[in-house]
């Protein structure tokens, strides 16, 4: 039996999400409905702004060339390489500075650097080595993307609770026990947020490289958008982005709220 | 009596770049088979560290520690992993010591289900009270059968109430499973109630003060127990080493 308090606390809160939601989809629907309204009425000029329906009507011209997909499929796949290999060569190389103390003091001043230099400067060095191709654009997305990995999965273990490591010596288990059996499964839910920062790295990185090299890609597209002025490109270009950043930020979510649940 | 530990003129010195920290100063204790030892001091005297180099996690400065006994060690509450079951918790020392055969699977099983943890073997430490916590950590170091168990501070996280109750069933368990115990304590009371052994260390650098056997009448209630006239003798006259600069 459920009291009257109780229904009304669960009654304000649904209320409470129900408002947020709405307010979230009406911020949107304002946004695009101020926009076309503005751009009929000549106030902007399309020409450099574009307006919904024109943006709508190049995407759907895309679709139907079948290029768009391909676009997409492109810098999906670059995207999803350099996420996987990011994560990887993240999680490895900062297990392997949490194994070993010393190299994580050698290589702290490396790693900090690395990570506040603009990997964009790398670029025509990156292209020169790898030549223009889809490598040189996942290095690069790489090179953003573990750097902050090592540093935050880094981080996170070295902040597992003590007592913990105490209890686990306590038993005479070596370093990688250590490593294995408590830093790591204590640092999930850190890994998998890290996961969610890299995400939006590796998407950096990706459009980046496209930018400078690639033939194909959403990055592709909007700079060659940029390049011929057609803006409705360049804006088409970038809605497909946020969605598609959208989509992958939901897998994450849905990743890590099924991790931090078995956990 | 039976010496199953000797500590002989034991010294710890930290060293920093700015100073050598003298922490422990000649540290004699003799621990018998059966002991329930309690290490009484101020706080940073280094109580700690002597547990933690009697189980090897630090190494001594100089000095002897003669035992050829299984030592284990138990920390606070809050050691138990959130992301094992009570059983996976459990057998976590013998996991990591590559012991963890069926028979001893079976023996673990049975210490929770004797203690009461029937219902919670599969469950997860945010499943339990702090009581139950506290009995699971205790199993977890029995697991390795060690001959002396040490606690460090294992039961500063809990209320009051709660810290009487747990200290108490924790000492039944260890009298029933036949073990020696040091326990590192900033409570006088604790110490006189459930050790017949209290040691009172001085500030740092660390020197034993005084050592006193405890021979109380225990009563089943731990309120009782602390009530009593020699309870309050021993109360005082650990008090006034404490303070006696």
């Amino acid at each position: 039996m459920i009291s009257n308090e109780r229904k009304n606390y669960l009654k304000k809160k649904k209320r409470s999400k129900r408002i947020i939601l709405i307010s979230q989809i009406s911020i949107l629907i304002l946004f695009f409905g101020i926009w076309e309204l503005l751009s009929r009425l000549n106030i902007i000029d399309t020409f450099l702004l574009s307006s919904p329906t024109k943006v709508f009507n190049t995407i759907i011209d895309l679709a139907k060339s079948n290029n768009l997909f391909n676009h997409i499929s492109t810098t999906l796949k670059e995207i999803l390489i350099s996420f996987v290999l990011g994560n990887i060569i993240g999680f490895l190389i900062a297990s392997i500075l949490y194994l070993n103390k010393t190299l994580s003091k050698i290589l702290d001043p490396y790693l900090t650097i690395l990570n506040s230099l603009p990997k964009v400067a790398l670029g025509p060095l990156i292209i020169i080595i790898s030549g223009a191709n889809n490598k040189s654009i996942i290095i690069m997305a790489l090179l953003i993307s573990s750097i902050i990995s090592i540093l935050n999965i880094n981080t996170a273990f070295k902040s597992t609770d003590e007592n913990r490591i105490k209890l686990l010596k306590s038993m005479n288990a070596n370093k990688i026990q250590i490593l294995t059996k408590v830093v790591i499964p204590s640092n999930y839910s850190q890994i998998v947020d890290s996961f969610k920062v890299n995400i939006s790295m590796c998407f950096v990185g990706v459009i980046m490289g496209e930018f400078l090299v690639s033939k194909e890609g959403i990055g592709y597209l909007i700079n060659y958008g940029s390049q011929v002025f057609n803006m409705n490109l360049v804006i088409s270009g970038i809605i497909i982005l946020i969605i598609l950043t959208i989509i992958l930020y939901l897998c994450i979510s849905f990743l890590e709220r099924k991790i931090k649940k078995s956990s | 009596m039976n010496s199953i530990l000797k500590i002989e003129n034991l010294y710890k010195n930290y060293q920093t770049e700015k100073e050598e920290i003298k922490v422990l100063d000649n540290i004699n204790i003799n621990v018998n088979q059966g002991d329930f030892v309690g290490i009484v001091g101020p706080s940073g005297s280094g109580k700690s560290t002597l547990l933690s180099i009697i189980s090897g996690l630090e190494t001594k400065s100089s000095g002897k520690i003669i035992t050829d006994k299984r030592i284990a060690y138990m920390l606070q509450t809050d050691t138990l992993m959130p992301f094992l079951t009570v059983l996976e918790n459990c057998l976590l020392g013998l996991k990591i010591q590559k012991k963890c055969t069926k028979l001893e699977i079976e023996k673990v099983k049975k210490l929770l289900i004797k203690y009461g943890l029937k219902d919670y073997i599969d469950k997860y430490p945010k499943d339990l009270s702090g009581g139950q916590k506290q009995r699971t950590s205790l199993i977890r170091a029995l697991s390795l059968s060690p001959d002396i168990l040490l606690l460090d501070e294992p039961f500063s996280a809990l209320d009051y109430q709660n810290r009487l109750k747990i200290s108490n069933d924790v000492i039944n368990i260890l009298k029933e499973e036949k073990k020696s115990m040091i326990i590192v304590t900033h409570d006088i009371s604790e110490a006189i109630s459930l050790c017949n052994k209290v040691i009172v260390l001085s500030d740092k650098p660390s020197i034993i003060k005084s050592i006193y056997k405890i021979d109380l009448k225990k009563e089943k209630d731990p309120i009782k127990n602390r009530m009593s006239d020699e309870f309050m003798k021993y109360y005082k006259m650990i008090w006034r080493d404490l303070n006696d600069k």
